[in-house]
């Protein structure tokens, strides 16, 4: 207990100072998490509407398979992209392993599903009530899917929170493909396991603290966001 | 002759297992004003869909020439999550293709004057009181000019006053020359509204007439139950 409370003392001291490696260590989580959050918003939310509205031989089969993806285990979407991308693999060349980069990559792939998955259920469920009124409009099937999008924009917040949350707290996968190399590919996740094995557990749980404060900032700003979620969205017509 | 906007040719619709509509064949001519009525599961909410080219059916859908422009309210309007404005002016960009970009803030702003929603631009769509929602989707289809306006079930769901709203504004519509198909359980409505009846009988039309006749003896058993059901003093 004793030595627990020390080491939360030791934390709060960097986390009030600002410890150097410390900040370096969170805003190399942020970014490397934001941007994998930003490409699988792109990608997860066009995928997950194309598929609410899609209807081709197999979509079950497809629908399943997304389904699956949610629980895919971060050490193997690291494991994968660490062939593709190791000297050896067929994007070898790229020369990106062991940089953020690869880092971004491996989480994108990890987040998409859920971004996809959940979306498309979103718009599903939004385009039974809104479907025929959004055609009846002059809406094609995948615009209809897309202004079901911004109709449930709260839900679609809340759906990028989740996969910023399951980005930001994955070791798995950051770890292979970033190789926890310092000043360069360490984030928070992968320093609070180094630290721990070293014993410097100071740092492990001031990292600890800040991924709980970051996951609850941004619950904060969702829940200032939702209250003026009656606020105008202009529609710029073409 | 009134000129034939839609006409439907022995339609059926199968919706699953259950046959929604059989061997329909209907005419919707310019300047009409349709009740359709029928029990519950009559098939009139299929039949408003079929015409409006939302479902598939077997049999013939011919539009008239050149093709009139349609438009569509539903027993619950659908309204995203935007204001007012906004929803009137992204339903005026789907139907770009009929209404110039430069027009549409003026077809916009006319339409909310035309059904006294101005006050109500900014509020969001979704917060409007139902008789309100109702009246901003009859703005929103207008704003379009449609030949042909589908309604089902516009008033249902709504009290005494916000109904009389509707009904005025419906009037005004056919009016102006625009061409009413509505479903309603309301046959006192249908009655002061329409100028021609249809009653549908398990996705069957039984009768199709003026609405002079329609509410006179009829030869149709089925439609004497039915009417006698819902309107029992007329029949006594």
């Amino acid at each position: 207990m004793n030595e627990f409370a020390q080491s939360a003392r030791s934390a709060l001291d960097l986390i009030v100072h600002a410890d150097a490696t410390l900040v370096r260590t969170v805003t190399l989580s942020l970014v490397v998490s934001g941007t994998a959050c930003l490409f699988a918003a792109g990608f997860g939310l066009l995928g997950g509407a194309w598929l609410a509205v899609a209807r081709f031989p197999g979509l079950r089969a497809a629908l399943l398979l997304l389904n699956t993806l949610l629980a895919l285990p971060s050490v193997v979407v690291g494991l994968v992209v660490y062939l593709l991308l190791s000297r050896s693999g067929p994007l070898g060349s790229w020369g990106i392993l062991f940089t953020p980069t690869a880092m971004v990559i491996a989480q994108t792939i990890l987040v998409v599903p859920v971004v996809a998955a959940l979306a498309r259920q979103v718009v599903a469920d939004g385009l039974r009530d809104g479907g025929d009124p959004l055609r009846s409009l002059g809406a094609g099937p995948l615009l209809a899917a897309l202004l079901m999008l911004l109709h449930e924009r709260w839900a679609v917040v809340t759906i990028l929170l989740t996969a910023f949350g399951r980005a930001i707290a994955e070791v798995g996968a950051v770890m292979i493909v970033g190789g926890n190399i310092e000043g360069v590919t360490r984030v928070m996740t992968t320093t609070i396991a180094l630290e721990t094995s070293k014993g410097d557990l100071p740092l492990a749980l001031a990292l600890g603290l800040v991924l709980l404060a970051v996951v609850g900032l941004l619950n904060i700003a969702i829940g200032l966001v939702q209250r003026s979620r009656y606020a105008s969205v202009v529609v710029h017509p073409r | 002759m009134l000129s034939t906007l839609l006409r439907l040719s022995d339609a059926s619709v199968q919706l699953g297992k259950v046959t929604a509509l059989q061997h329909v064949s209907l005419s919707v001519r310019r300047g009409e004003f349709i009740a359709l009525v029928g029990a519950n599961g009559s098939g009139k909410t299929t039949l408003l869909r079929l015409l409006h080219g939302l479902i598939d059916g077997n049999g013939a859908r011919r539009v008239g020439e050149p093709a009139p422009v349609q438009a569509m309210v539903f027993q619950r309007p659908f309204m995203l999550n935007l204001t007012v404005w906004n929803n009137l002016r992204l339903a005026l960009w789907l139907a770009r293709a009929r209404v110039p970009r430069a027009e549409a803030p003026a077809r916009a702003l006319e339409a909310l004057q035309r059904v006294g929603l101005v006050e109500s631009r900014d509020r969001p769509a979704r917060v409007l009181s139902g008789g309100e929602q109702q009246r901003f989707a009859l703005a929103r289809a207008w704003a379009v000019r449609p030949d042909l306006l589908l309604l089902d079930e516009p008033t249902a769901n709504l009290d005494p006053s916000a109904k009389k709203e509707v009904e005025a504004l419906l009037l005004g519509f056919a009016a102006e020359g625009i061409t009413l198909v509505m479903s309603t359980h309301n046959l006192g409505q249908a009655k002061r509204l329409a100028t021609r009846v249809v009653y549908l009988d398990r996705g069957e039309v039984r009768l199709d007439l003026p609405t002079a006749q329609f509410f006179g003896p009829s030869a149709d058993e089925r439609a004497r139950l039915f009417l006698k059901g819902e309107l029992p003093w007329t029949l006594e």
